[in-house]
């Protein structure tokens, strides 16, 4: 026994005692010694200097790489292996630039250090997408799926952890933007061209932004006069005959004044019937879209404040070729729809930093705006008009030091909304809501490897009544290069039942309401609380740069408005959730530099969505349980004038769906039980003339995969089993496109 | 009259010592001797442990902290002691030869 702890006690001193040291020398062509020749381990680990006499030592760790390097010299990586001795000699680099820029800056990044488990994307990662708005920019981001609504709008439909995009907080500038009337269309409303980033934060949110997020948060910022370019153009067509183009135009009044004039444009002429169905692919339109900002900066004063003044309309006209708006807007001549939408929104954000104390601040953000949508589908009529009024206010300060920071405020909310519905009956659902709520958000953060976040907020709302959301973060990096993350937070908000589900009005369905009173379409408000933990751990293999992510989220709801179109073809209830409703998403991604200028990214989802209908616990209709996805990006050695080739390919696996259940339509209107698997392949080709000018080419669903008999009852849409909703895959198939965009600096 | 005075008197203190009020976010910057990432955070972390320090940031490149502190509770002296005591050399104040030695060896900076 005393052996066994003997031996016990040596194999622990071991690691101390036994360091092996690994030495070398460090020399130029001449075989002059270099002294300060930084000798570092790639995962940061540990690095060492060389002395006057060129020589280091450096604690052996077997198997890891080192990267030798010094200013005006090519740099080395030698893996250290057997041999503890690297006589080492450098070669003066031809090339000084390539030291600098040593690693591209990554177009997508994930942090060690954010508390939340947020990608931002940059202008760079949108570039990737097709074009040209929102809705179109998370083709890229594999914590953002990306479906189709249905077969006639045209509409792209966003899902984070497996849920919709109602149940996602989108924000601009951090003032709530997509909700209420413009949870259909709301994501298109904002050109590519303006957005500066998008940061994507799956889980619990800020309690700051308000108490609506369940499944997380899409903040987009938008490009700042003070750092704009004095003009951008951007012009953009397709094989479907799609235009855009936009302008931007800044202009800098003092060191303190700046503008910005943002026009956008775009339109869309052909009918296209890829699949002779008799109705268009993609709807025809034309969007007018214009923004101007103003920015004030006084760095000295601590003051910055932003005013912005929007205004938008939108036109879409859909369904059967030969339908004419002007003769057969509401007949059974033929089916068809328009949806016009007008919008326009100000707003106005002030921001104070105490000059003697940059840890303190106040914020106060203010924005109105008025949305109205006209549409009709076939002769199912739908009319929202929401005015909004949103006030923030937030101070921010310290305890004690700014480990312990915090964060107070106010905020109020006011909503109108006109709405009326016209399916077989009409009805108008007008409401108004308006809620105040005080919020306090608490984060020490050690600086080094742990802090932690607990937001509260109370609010009282003329819908809701008074209630508490609760929200927490935690970050711990247990060891080099890994941060765990634990978040939980509960949500609650009003759904706005016809806006959020009009894609199925292009449908022969029936809208039944199971409303309990009078108020909210006699439905309660929805509550769900989100858990979630996430592991990332950063990695060298082969000396490249990757990391891994491993996240679960779960998402419980205690109450939901419960979506049924599994009852029958002829209906879809909203009824408030009797049982469970959760939905399980577990996503494993890797990021990887597999060689100089390529890089990979890959990811595996599995979403388990499942929901108490009146029919039992049925995984969630159109949802693939597991779904891969793999983008590769190259981009060339730049010049010196920064030009360069860029080449981006992205593939998306659906694994089958569940379909709802189409057993009482006739037999050429059943589908099967479940959607067939299928893959999408987008690339793109961009030629970086200079930092001035590029053009680009590239193609969507290159495999050109379509969905067979994506529109039930095409053939008589004013029947009853006429439905275009029922959209697993792409409507319309391979489509290319090009365009370009020039800058003056 | 001689309350009066008294009362005066101690009117005429308080003010004076209002005058001499103590700055409540004194900003300074100091030079700190280390090396790498993990003496900023030593250093980072000495000065927090200090009451009254209410920011602190290390630069690795200039070896400069910039510190906010509230002179009502610490002093600019107070917290280079503490940064000292934990190794790394200030601008007035020098660590000990075993406070140095007990340094990782990768945050050996080179003393004067």
């Amino acid at each position: 026994m005393k052996k066994l702890l003997a031996i016990m006690f040596c194999a622990l001193a071991m690691p101390v005692f036994a360091q092996d040291m690994i030495s070398g020398l460090i020399t130029d062509e001449k075989n002059q010694p270099l002294q300060g020749a930084i000798i570092v381990y790639t995962d940061d680990s540990d690095y060492a200097e060389t002395n006057e006499q060129g020589n280091f030592e450096l604690a052996k760790q077997h198997g890891k790489w080192i990267h030798i390097s010094f200013i005006g010299y090519e740099s080395k990586e030698f893996q250290v292996l057997d041999n503890d001795y690297f006589p080492i000699q450098l070669k003066q680099s031809a090339d000084l630039d390539e030291l600098v820029i040593s690693t591209r800056r990554q177009s997508s990044q994930k942090s060690l250090f954010d508390n939340t488990n947020t990608t931002t994307m940059n202008s760079g990662e949108l570039l990737k997408a097709a074009c040209c708005n929102l809705a179109e920019s998370f083709e890229t981001n594999p914590s953002i799926d990306v479906n189709f609504s249905d077969a006639v709008t045209g509409t792209k439909q966003i899902r984070m952890l497996g849920l919709t995009s109602p149940y996602i907080m989108i924000t601009e500038e951090n003032i709530p933007s997509v909700r209420g009337a413009s949870q259909a269309y709301g994501l298109t409303f904002t050109p590519g061209t303006w957005i500066e980033s998008v940061q994507v934060t799956k889980g619990a949110g800020s309690v700051v932004n308000g108490y609506e997020s369940m499944s997380g948060q899409i903040n987009t910022e938008l490009i700042k006069p003070a750092t704009d370019i004095p003009f951008y153009l951007n012009l953009y067509g397709s094989q479907d005959s799609r235009f855009e183009a936009n302008a931007h135009f800044n202009e800098k009044f003092s060191d303190k004044w700046s503008s910005s004039l943002f026009l956008h444009g775009n339109i869309r002429t052909d009918k296209k019937d890829m699949n002779d169905d008799g109705f268009m692919d993609h709807p025809t339109g034309n969007q007018i879209n214009v923004m101007n900002r103003w920015q004030y900066l006084n760095l000295e004063k601590g003051w910055v404040g932003f005013l912005t003044a929007r205004y938008m309309n939108d036109n879409k006209q859909m369904g059967e070729l030969h339908f004419d708006p002007d003769t057969d807007r509401l007949t059974t001549n033929a089916w068809g729809g328009e949806v016009k939408t007008e919008k326009v929104d100000g707003s106005a954000k002030i921001g104070y930093v105490f000059p003697d104390m940059p840890f303190q601040s106040i914020g106060w953000q203010n924005a109105f705006s008025y949305h109205s949508q006209n549409s009709y589908f076939g002769l199912n009529q739908y009319d929202i008009t929401q005015r909004s009024f949103y006030s923030n206010f937030i101070f921010s300060s310290i305890i004690n030091n700014t480990l312990n920071k915090f964060s107070v405020g106010v905020n109020f909310n006011y909503d109108d909304y006109d709405e009326f519905l016209h399916n077989y009956q009409s009805k108008n659902y007008d409401r108004t809501d308006y809620s105040t709520g005080v919020f306090g958000e608490y984060t020490y953060d050690n600086t080094d490897n742990f802090a932690l976040v607990l937001g509260l907020r109370a609010d009282y709302s003329n819908q809701l009544d008074f209630f508490l959301t609760p929200r927490m973060h935690l970050r711990y990096n247990p060891w080099k290069d890994a941060v765990l993350r634990v978040s939980a937070g509960r949500g609650k908000r009003l759904a706005n039942i016809f806006a959020e589900n009009q894609n199925l009005l292009a449908s022969s369905r029936n809208f039944l309401v199971h409303a309990q009173n009078d108020e909210n379409y006699g439905l309660a408000p929805e509550i769900a609380w989100n858990y979630g933990i996430s592991l990332m751990q950063r990695f060298y293999l082969f000396d490249r740069r990757g990391d891994v992510t491993v996240d679960f989220y779960r998402t419980d709801f205690d109450n939901q408005i419960v979506v049924d179109i599994d009852q029958s073809a002829r209906e879809v209830a909203f009824y408030n959730l009797d049982g469970k409703s959760y939905a399980n998403s577990l996503q494993v991604e890797v990021n990887y530099n597999l060689l100089k200028h390529l890089n990979l990214r890959a990811a595996y989802k599995y979403y388990d969505v499942q929901t108490e209908y009146a029919k039992g616990l049925m995984q969630k209709p159109l949802q693939a349980k597991n779904r891969f996805f793999a983008n590769l990006e190259y981009a060339t050695h730049e010049t010196e004038a920064g030009g360069h080739w860029r080449f981006d390919f992205t593939w998306n696996w659906l694994d089958k769906q569940r379909l709802p259940y189409t057993g009482d339509n006739s037999e050429t209107n059943r589908l099967a039980n479940y959607s067939p698997a299928f893959s999408t392949f987008n690339a793109q080709v961009t030629k970086v003339f200079s930092d001035r000018f590029e053009v680009y080419v590239g193609g969507e669903n290159i495999g050109n995969y379509r969905q067979d008999r994506i529109i039930l009852g095409a053939e008589d849409p004013f029947g009853t089993e006429f439905d275009s909703t029922i959209a697993y895959g792409p409507v319309f198939g391979q489509m290319y496109y090009a365009g370009l965009r020039f800058k003056v600096k | 009259m001689r309350y009066l005075v008294i009362i005066l008197m101690s009117f005429l203190t308080i003010s004076a010592q209002a005058q001499e009020k103590k700055n409540k976010n004194a900003k300074h910057q100091i030079e700190v001797k280390g090396n790498c990432e993990m003496c900023k955070k030593r250093i980072e972390k000495a000065a927090f442990d200090v009451r009254g320090v209410k920011s602190a940031n290390w630069d690795l490149g200039e070896k400069q902290l910039s510190l906010i502190i509230d002179e009502r509770r610490t002093s600019i002296n107070e917290v280079e002691e503490a940064i000292a005591d934990s190794g790394h050399d200030t601008e007035n104040v020098k660590t000990t030869e075993d406070n140095y030695a007990n340094l990782h060896f990768c945050c050996k900076y080179d003393r004067e």
